[in-house]
């Protein structure tokens, strides 16, 4: 585009010249990367695609030689066995009760705590919320020994409580709505104060209701988490109970390693919900990911 | 801080002061009330299991017995440890082969996604949506498209001719690139968007200039985007390097660390010795191991930042 404007005053004629091939050009350059999108795109959902298919398949047509793209006949019958073999409804059903209440605890808490990094001042506040962002770089793995004899000493393993506890307190919470309340002005709480508001008050009447995009991203972001856990569920929960639909899966496969037309089934029932929650609000998981960047 | 610094001297004196540090009390304990509900959690069930391996890797415990402290002898027996050094140089495999790659692929997939396109917002999703799918359904559905004998991928292999594809993870050679494959189509979406953001965030006017200087897209790539882009590759260094060496979930499904000990990992021999073997005192040591393995690479990398910076 600059060099258009720079060469328009010194040759009038040339410009209509010149644009034709280039306007062509700017159209294969963009049918080149359309084509080049749609091959990248169709090359990372293939493996979403077989498991689809997959799971529609009678169980020896699923390793047929040559592959067997698309099912025939199409085998709805997977989605009513599976029900019966598995016990998937419990692990759904945990899952569910842990998703949705590590979410809403990690929301309340985390936001509160933001609440007290962002917009309050009291000494020690910096060395505090560094703790916080420097043991985001700490991986899990190096104390889940230590976290779990402690957990064990109290009672809480192979309840749900101790995936609730695992799941609810993360840094990560604080440091994204902390990042968020940050833009929000400043003024507006002063104004609040002056009108005799508390600080708790600010919280909930103002400062919360503008956070709107934050809540939102940090909603699904801990829920997708907590029902993709893979490790706390393994380490924590021994009776199968109080299993969460990943190690329920995983079971299942150990169990019935050949039936792959079941499995996949498994798998699809597994990611629909998660993939469902993306699909509404997918807006919010590229905002917090661009704005905090980190996370697990 | 600064700012009551100035004001202090103009303000008449006293009255205020009193005022002042009663304020700091009374803010000092609003801001607790709110950071409390938290950091009760935060501390409990992580800083102090943090500062808790540190005592343990220096103690014998098993699960029925107390902790004995038995000094450095836990290190001691890391040294000599074959299936240790084993882990280390896996993890330390799977990282050279994961970081490099996932770099590669996912800033690739930024800048092919970085146009203002019709879709654009469609394809982005597609490429994000592995990293929100969870561990065990994926490394099932790989398991199963590396299958040897009649697997979507060697099938395709061998329709190019290739006659003896890869065992992959049945295979010891071809486990750990196997796993990597796999973890770096989930990934990439994720670093993908962290790049895009970098993208996005380079002024325009820099790449007009460089036309105007007769730069052509390759030398552009190199000498606007890559330096413009510094910060971002460094974070995404960091991160996708601490991700590598604690990598333990993919790994416990697809592989399980075999065949034999082809893709067994430092974290898994921590979840082995720990809750396999109850060895509690010495996976702590191994913990430690990881943990300072994580700080040192991220403060060397910091440094590298920074004389680059100067």
């Amino acid at each position: 585009m600059a060099t258009v404007t720079l060469d328009r005053p010194g040759t009038s004629p040339a410009p209509v010249l010149r644009q034709d091939p280039r306007r062509g050009r700017k159209l294969a350059a963009r049918i080149a990367l359309y084509v080049a999108m749609i091959i990248a795109a169709a090359a990372i959902m293939l493996p979403f695609f077989w498991m689809v298919t997959s799971s529609l398949k009678t169980n020896n047509q699923v390793f047929s030689v040559p592959i067997q793209w698309l099912p025939d006949p199409v085998v709805w019958r997977n989605y009513l066995d599976i029900w019966a073999k598995a016990d998937m409804l419990t692990w759904v059903k945990n899952t569910l009760i842990l998703s949705v209440s590590v979410t809403f605890l990690q929301v309340l808490t985390g936001s509160f705590a933001a609440y007290g990094f962002s917009k309050l001042r009291f000494p020690g506040r910096d060395v505090l919320f560094l703790t916080y962002v420097a043991t985001i770089a700490v991986p899990w793995q190096a104390y889940m020994i230590p976290q779990f004899i402690m957990l064990s000493k109290v009672g809480l393993s192979n309840t749900l409580w101790s995936i609730l506890a695992l799941q609810t307190f993360s840094a990560f919470g604080v440091f994204l709505m902390k990042q968020y309340y940050e833009s929000i002005p400043e003024e507006l709480s002063e104004a609040a104060r002056i009108d005799g508001l508390s600080e708790y008050s600010i919280w909930r009447k103002i400062v919360l209701p503008l956070s709107g995009p934050a809540v939102a991203t940090l909603t699904l972001l801990t829920f997708v988490n907590t029902w993709n856990d893979y490790l706390g569920p393994l380490i924590y929960l021994r009776d199968r109970d109080i299993w969460t639909i990943q190690i329920g899966l995983k079971s299942f496969v150990s169990q019935y390693n050949a039936e792959y037309a079941l499995i996949m089934t498994g798998s699809v029932i597994s990611v629909l919900p998660i993939a469902l929650i993306f699909m509404l609000g997918q807006r919010y998981f590229v905002q917090g990911i661009a704005t905090a960047g980190l996370k697990g | 801080m600064a700012t009551t610094a100035v004001d202090a001297p103009a303000a008449p004196a006293p009255p205020p002061r009193r005022n002042r540090s009663r304020l700091t009390l009374r803010n000092t304990f609003i801001g607790w009330t709110f950071i409390l509900p938290n950091f009760i959690g935060f501390a409990v069930l992580t800083l102090v299991p943090v500062i808790t391996l540190f005592y343990l890797a220096f103690t014998s415990w098993n699960a029925f017995g107390q902790a004995n402290w038995i000094g450095l002898e836990n290190f001691q027996r890391l040294l000599t440890d074959g299936t240790f050094h084993t882990a280390l140089i896996n993890t330390g495999y799977y990282a050279v082969l994961h970081i490099p790659l996932t770099l590669a692929v996912s800033l690739g997939l930024a800048l092919l996604l970085n146009h203002k396109m019709r879709g654009i917002a469609f394809f982005r999703t597609v490429a994000f949506f592995p990293y929100i799918t969870s561990i065990v359904a994926i490394a099932v559905v790989w398991n199963m498209l590396f299958s040897p004998d009649s697997g979507p991928i060697n099938q395709f292999l061998m329709a190019l001719g290739i006659d003896n594809p890869p065992g992959w993870t049945t295979s010891a050679t071809w486990s750990m690139p196997a796993v990597v494959l796999t973890s770096v189509w989930r990934e990439m979406g994720y670093y993908m968007l962290l790049f895009l953001a970098g993208l996005q965030a380079i002024p325009r006017e820099l790449y007009e200039a460089a036309r105007v200087d007769g730069a052509h897209a390759i030398q552009r790539f190199w000498n606007v985007t890559v330096p413009s882009l510094r910060p971002t590759t460094f974070f995404v260094t960091v991160i996708l390097t601490i991700q590598s060496f604690k990598v333990l979930d993919l790994i416990l499904v697809m592989t399980d660390g075999g065949p034999g000990t082809s893709t067994l990992v430092l974290a898994q021999y921590i979840y082995r010795k720990g809750f396999e073997e109850n060895d509690f005192g010495y996976a702590s040591a191994v913990a430690v191991v990881l943990f300072f393995i994580c700080l040192g690479l991220t403060v060397v990398q910091f440094l590298l930042n920074k004389r680059k910076e100067v």
